[in-house]
């Protein structure tokens, strides 16, 4: 009796958090700049080694090929491609230490849309969807 | 503007299917042995143990249920559109593997509660694993890292 409860409970616990992240996954969010511009979360480029997008810049944080890192991959490689002022760089978290400490990266693939300035202004946890991509970036003009 | 990678180069893929069949299988087995309970049940969890240590230790394409897979289903379902690493899977079985081992122990040593809870939790994410595609070892690859990088 005790082991179909324990069941029962393992089953709630898989929906409820499975159904909260497939609610959840690929939106962007708005990260709010702090009050002083100098604490607003930033990236500058000689820590990527590569220019920022004279617009915007996509900054995708992947490891070892989750299927979703891809699939995000893809989606955003297009995306930047028809936009000459939005850049994408793909960086590998687990060699990247650094950056994931810095910006608080939990899981892959989490996505930062940073401004001209290279300040976060949306965060994408998950695999990121076309709309809310789109959105985000449409936003920041 | 061109998009760029700087991700690491790729190494052993599986078909995310046969991973997700593989969790249908576990979950059913952890779901049978909780609830015949740490007697009967240990039997059951033996068997899921030996086939997470199989796809921890020798990799995913020893798992009994990979071969299953790879054997009998794959073949009526044709060639994946997609193929994922087997890292962060293979990290995965090594997670459930310490969750039935602790599982196995409780019940040896005759803590019923421990087994209970060690079960519950790799039942969690192997139910995760087959209803939404979700691998909890691919959440926590990342973490893990982070710590052993420490």
């Amino acid at each position: 009796m005790t082991g179909l409860w324990v069941v029962l409970v393992a089953l709630g616990v898989a929906l409820v958090f499975g159904g909260y992240r497939a609610l959840t996954d690929g939106r962007a969010r708005p990260v709010r700049a702090a009050a002083k511009a100098d604490d607003t979360p930033r990236l500058h480029p000689a820590q990527v080694g590569e220019s920022l997008g004279s617009s915007a810049t996509f900054v995708q944080f992947s490891s070892s090929v989750c299927a979703p890192c891809r699939a995000t991959h893809t989606l955003l490689a297009e995306v930047t491609g028809a936009r000459p002022s939005v850049a994408h760089i793909d960086l590998n978290a687990e060699t990247r230490l650094d950056l994931v400490k810095q910006f608080g990266i939990t899981r892959t693939p989490t996505v930062l849309l940073l401004d001209r300035g290279g300040a976060v202004r949306h965060r994408i946890v998950g695999a990121a969807r076309r709309a809310e991509v789109l959105e985000a970036l449409e936003s920041m003009a | 503007m061109s998009s760029t990678t700087q991700t690491a180069a790729r190494a052993e893929l599986i078909d995310p299917r046969g991973q997700r069949f593989a969790a249908v299988i576990t979950s059913g087995l952890l779901a049978a042995s909780i609830i015949l309970g740490p007697g009967a049940g240990l039997w059951v969890l033996v068997v899921q143990t030996l086939a997470f240590a199989a796809g921890s230790l020798l990799g995913l394409s020893s798992s009994p249920w990979g071969q299953i897979y790879r054997r009998a289903v794959r073949p009526r379902l044709g060639p994946p559109t997609e193929l994922e690493d087997a890292r962060p899977p293979r990290f995965a079985q090594s997670v459930g593997l310490g969750f039935a081992v602790v599982g196995l122990l409780g019940a040896v040593a005759g803590l019923p509660a421990l087994f209970y809870v060690a079960v519950g939790f790799a039942l969690v994410a192997a139910l995760l694993n087959a209803i939404f595609g979700f691998c909890l070892g691919c959440e926590i690859y990342l973490l893990g890292t982070r710590v052993l990088a420490r």
